[in-house]
């Protein structure tokens, strides 16, 4: 299982590192989603993963145990946040793309 | 212990002016001239029990106590000499500035600053904890440089402050080592420790480091030799800033902390050796630079170094009486040298010049003026009865007494004859070509007298140099004896300053200087001549200039080597630099052996499957918005089963919510963005982002395994024991969201309303053009007519799942984001995107009443005497429902909520109604 979720997270990670690497707002935006993603689940695995016993104080007893609340609390809010953070930067490239509606590369490959 | 506010009152006072004036017309000055007053309100009434019953108070609070970080004051004898200092000059610097700066430049901007400059000294004065003294150090720098560059147009004004800034900045940050070393060596950083215990410091193998540290910081603020080059060039400050700064206070700084720690670094061979030397180099080089000065300011600035010199050098002496010759010129140095910078400043101002060589013959134009400038300069020359020449004496006798130097006995009163022949000489030059000679010609107005008010600060200094001179010991004696007694943490010998002390050596050394320096100033053309052709007095700046222009050079450097507008490339380097952390750490402790038998189940490998189809799909697709978007939807999706999967219900619920939102976001702006470029790096290039991409993949798998593999206890058991007996709540993530972290939570909404304030803020100008006609597509009958039952629906799952979210999954976001959804739903069919049913701007109130709910339970606390967000809560049976938990979170959760839908409903509807670019430009140039 942890493997398996870990893969999960890298590849999410992989794909959001490439597409921030392109030279173009809206495939960095992708980019960031995805790499939010991987960091909201990174984050959740900080309290292990369990299947089947969600942190309801009543579910504890049939359950055998409960998955840790607090990462899942942190996660929740940082979803949120992202979501806010996504938003934003959409406008941002949007002011950008109106401010300077010329949008070429001025510089192929600049390394 | 109304003392203790005197720092706050002018700190938090310099916000005042600039509001009061635009707000409600009320002068600056009046704000600024008023807090003063009132801070010398506070200070006065302790001056007697200081002054004459040898009092002193000591008041604190703890502010990180781990560090020895205290909020701790003194107030001493030496603490209220400076106090008294910065207030009294401080208000006569008030009502100069109000009638030298002319109507629009006696704003905010100026008072403020200065009633902030003015915080930070006292800060500096009346400072017990030593780390806190360094704050207020740095604080002094920041505002002497807002100060300094207060006329931002001019070039030297920003050169000038910048100077002041790199130069005393760096001596504050070699202060503050200084200042931690000491700390770690006596265990404290409260003065009432380290000035018991001189004897441990000096004989501490750190003294020598401690000591160059903190004499740098001494050094840079006091503008001593070789740092004193930054002063001048400061002068490009308006008037009453350098009578203000550059006389009395900030200047005096270095001279405060030298008394201060006086009884801790003094009395050993190299405090005397590098005080003495640097005082008396900086007084006698000074002193004869300041004679060729042709700027009236420049002539002052090197004027006030020398005197500085010339204290520092009393303190590096180190005689039984020495502290208290330093402290009374300390005193007299800031009193004519204020007057001097404001009698100069009332010249320029009336005659629009401050060169010497441009004026002359003011004397019958400007009687007042004259007279007022001839008392100051006699002080500052040291003529008899004037209190200059006291401390002047003083010094000259401190040197006779002193020990030798280089074991030169008469090195000592020589090089001070020697500056006091340079002072003379300067003084008489600065008097003779501003008043006397000829009257000039090359001014273009007829200067006078200057208005009633402008002149009364510089009078009220002159009758104190006067008064002083004449009746010292009754006026100023037992307050110069206080603070040195406070300066040497003991009792001095009784010493009475007189004006006449019979003819002896010191009496001479005054006559010698007053003769040669009348002589110097006879012979000036020579000398002149001489200077013109041989020195080039700037050494210091010349160096600074060089220095800054080959640090600027080698950073120009590095940065066309790596400079580029793309931040792609920059990002491309931060990973590369990131990758070494996990090469270096995470592949040698790697546990290699748990891979070998692990076997997914059904469902991780769906999951896994799905991404995979998701995160390729994604990138492959990225060329074509649409598609893109829809399979980011499905790495969403995956991201939710997983969530869901693993325990963690809420996330999925939230997570499911978000990505609905958020395609729907992406797609309404998608007409806006265009077709993305095609992506044009050569394959190489393509191929060798993929590797580092695979190298962050492959390290965050690395580590996202190790963490799933290893097991840390966890805080969390604490929070699933009480979550209900004592947040009444089984949903724990619940309880910790509103309840246990709510601290947390209120951040988190706040930042969310502040980000949709900001979608606000960037398209605002944009949003007002209605949207082309192209996007009005007409809405499917279907649509509509489901609309308001979607709604409805929606409406009634939020309440639903906020009510129920303290047990059971739900809650003020998920809830939010529920009825946001129904909403935008609603907004989208009722006004496809142009018709004005709402300007988004009308939920910014949304926000803000939904931060408010959030923190109006912890306020209510708060006022109840219990930390912020303390919960409370009621039970009422209600019929049918059953019992009803009431809790101060349920409002909390409110905010939340109320915060959701406001930010959601905020931004994806400005998005929505933009114009295109196109459509934009054709209207702003039509």
């Amino acid at each position: 299982m942890p493997l398996t979720v870990a893969l999960l997270i890298g590849m999410l990670t992989t794909g959001g590192t490439y597409l921030l690497l392109r030279a173009d707002r809206f495939r960095a935006v992708l980019g960031l989603t995805l790499l939010s993603y991987a960091v909201n689940l990174f984050l959740l695995t900080s309290g292990g993963m369990v299947v089947g016993q969600p942190p309801l104080v009543h579910n504890i007893a049939e359950a055998g145990g409960a998955a840790d609340p607090l990462p899942q609390a942190l996660v929740l809010t940082a979803i949120v946040i992202g979501f806010g953070m996504t938003a934003w930067l959409i406008a941002l490239c949007l002011r950008m793309v109106i401010d300077e509606p010329v949008v070429a590369p001025r510089e192929d490959d600049a390394t | 212990m109304f003392w203790v506010w005197l720092p706050l009152l002018a700190l938090f006072g310099s916000m005042l002016p600039g509001p009061l004036h635009r707000l409600r017309r009320i002068d600056p000055s009046w704000t600024a001239g008023a807090i003063t007053l009132l801070g010398l309100g506070l200070l006065l009434p302790f001056g007697p029990g200081i002054v004459w019953e040898g009092y002193s108070y000591i008041w604190r609070v703890e502010w990180v106590p781990a560090l020895g970080l205290s909020f701790a004051l003194r107030l001493d004898g030496l603490a209220y000499l400076m106090a008294l200092l910065i207030l009294g000059i401080g208000l006569l610097v008030v009502v100069y500035a109000r009638y030298y700066l002319s109507e629009e430049k006696r704003t905010g901007r100026f008072f403020g600053p200065l009633l902030a400059f003015m915080g930070a000294m006292l800060g500096i004065a009346l400072s017990e904890n030593l780390l806190l003294l360094v704050v207020f150090w740095e604080l002094t720098s920041i505002t002497s440089f807002l100060l300094i560059s207060f006329l931002q147009h001019e070039t030297a004004a920003r050169h000038g402050a910048r100077m002041a800034l790199i130069i005393t900045g760096l001596g504050g940050l070699a202060l503050l080592a200084g200042v931690i070393l000491m700390g770690q060596v006596l265990g404290s950083y409260d003065l009432s420790v380290i000035l018991q215990q001189g004897d441990v410091l000096r004989a501490a193998p750190e003294y020598p480091v401690i000591l160059a540290l903190v004499l740098v910081g001494v050094f840079t603020k006091s503008a001593q030799f070789p740092f004193h080059f930054w002063l001048p060039h400061a002068m490009s400050a308006p008037t009453p800033v350098s009578a203000y700064l550059h006389s009395a206070t900030m200047v005096k700084a270095g001279l405060f902390l030298l008394a201060r720690l006086y009884p801790v670094l003094a009395g050993t061979d190299a405090w005397f050796l590098v005080v003495t030397t640097v005082g008396l180099v900086t007084m006698v080089f000074a002193a004869f630079v300041a004679i060729f000065q042709h700027d009236l300011k420049g002539l002052l600035a090197y004027s006030t170094i020398s005197h500085l010199g010339l204290i520092t050098m009393l303190f590096g002496l180190s005689t039984s009486l020495s502290p208290t010759a330093a402290l009374f010129h300390f005193l007299n140095h800031a009193v004519f040298k204020a007057s001097l910078f404001m009698a100069a400043g009332i010249i320029d101002h009336e005659t629009g010049t401050r060169d010497l060589r441009r004026l002359g013959g003011l004397r019958r134009l400007m009687p007042m003026t004259v007279i007022l400038a001839i008392v100051a300069t006699g002080a500052m020359a040291g003529i008899p009865l004037l209190n200059g020449f006291l401390s002047k004496e003083m010094f000259f006798a401190e040197t006779l007494d002193a020990r030798t130097l280089f074991g030169l006995s008469w090195l000592l009163p020589a090089a001070a004859t020697l500056g006091a022949v340079f002072s003379v000489a300067y003084s008489v030059r600065f008097i003779h070509d501003v008043f006397f000679g000829p009257l000039t010609t090359e001014l273009d107005r007829v200067p006078h007298d200057p208005v009633r008010w402008m002149r009364i600060p510089v009078e009220i200094l002159v009758v104190l140099c006067i008064a002083i001179g004449v009746a010292p010991a009754l006026l100023v004696g037992d307050l110069v004896q206080a603070a040195a007694e406070a300066t040497v943490q003991g009792q001095l010998p009784e010493h009475t300053i007189s004006i006449w002390h019979g003819f002896n050596l010191p009496l001479l050394m005054s006559t010698i200087a007053l003769l040669g320096g009348f002589l110097i100033f006879e012979r000036r053309r020579v000398l002149f001549r001489w200077v013109e052709e041989h020195a080039n007095i700037s050494q210091g700046r010349a160096f600074f200039d060089w220095l800054q222009g080959e640090i600027v050079a080698i950073s120009r450097r590095i940065e066309t080597g790596l400079k580029t507008d793309w931040l792609h490339v920059h990002v491309r380097w931060l990973l590369a630099a990131f990758l070494l952390i996990p090469a270096l750490v995470l592949l040698p402790i790697f546990p290699w052996e748990v891979l070998v038998h692990e076997m997914p189940g059904p469902v991780p490998m769906v999951l896994l499957v799905g991404g995979a189809v998701g995160v390729i799909g994604v990138v492959r697709t990225s060329g074509t918005p649409l598609t893109a978007i829809i399979l980011l939807g499905v790495a969403g999706l995956v991201v939710t089963l997983t969530f869901a999967w693993f325990s963690a219900p809420d996330l999925a619920l939230t997570q499911l919510l978000v990505e609905l939102v958020a395609v729907l976001l992406l797609l309404v702006a998608l007409p806006h963005l265009g077709t993305p470029p095609a992506d044009r790096r050569s394959v190489a290039g393509r191929g060798g982002d993929m590797l580092l991409a695979l190298g962050v993949g492959g390290a965050v798998t690395l580590a996202a395994w190790l963490q799933l593999s290893t097991t840390v206890p966890s805080i969390s058991a604490w929070m699933l024991e009480n979550s209900y007996p004592l947040a009444e709540g089984a949903n724990v993530v619940n309880v910790i969201l509103v309840d246990f972290r709510g601290f947390d939570t209120f951040g988190e909404v706040t930042v969310l309303a502040i980000a949709a304030i900001g979608v606000l803020g960037l398209l605002d100008r944009l949003s007002r053009i209605p949207a082309p006609e192209e996007l009005r597509a007409n809405t499917p009958l279907l649509l509509q007519a489901v609309g308001k039952v979607m709604l409805n629906l929606a409406l009634a799952t939020a309440v639903f799942l906020f009510l129920r979210g303290h047990n059971a999954p739900g809650g003020g976001f998920i809830a939010g984001l529920t009825a946001a959804v129904g909403l935008i739903f609603v907004y989208q069919v009722r006004s496809p995107t142009g018709d004005p049913v709402r300007r988004p701007a009308s939920m910014v109130p949304w926000l803000a009443t939904g931060v408010g709910l959030a923190a109006f339970p912890g306020i209510i606390a708060m006022l109840l005497g219990r930390p912020f967000l303390t919960s409370a809560s009621i039970h009422l049976p209600v019929p049918i429902i059953g019992e009803l938990h009431l809790s101060s979170v349920l409002i909390f959760d409110l905010g939340v909520f109320v915060v959701v839908i406001a930010a959601v409903m905020a931004m994806l509807p400005t998005l929505g109604r933009l114009p295109l670019a196109d459509t934009y430009h054709a209207e702003r140039e039509g």
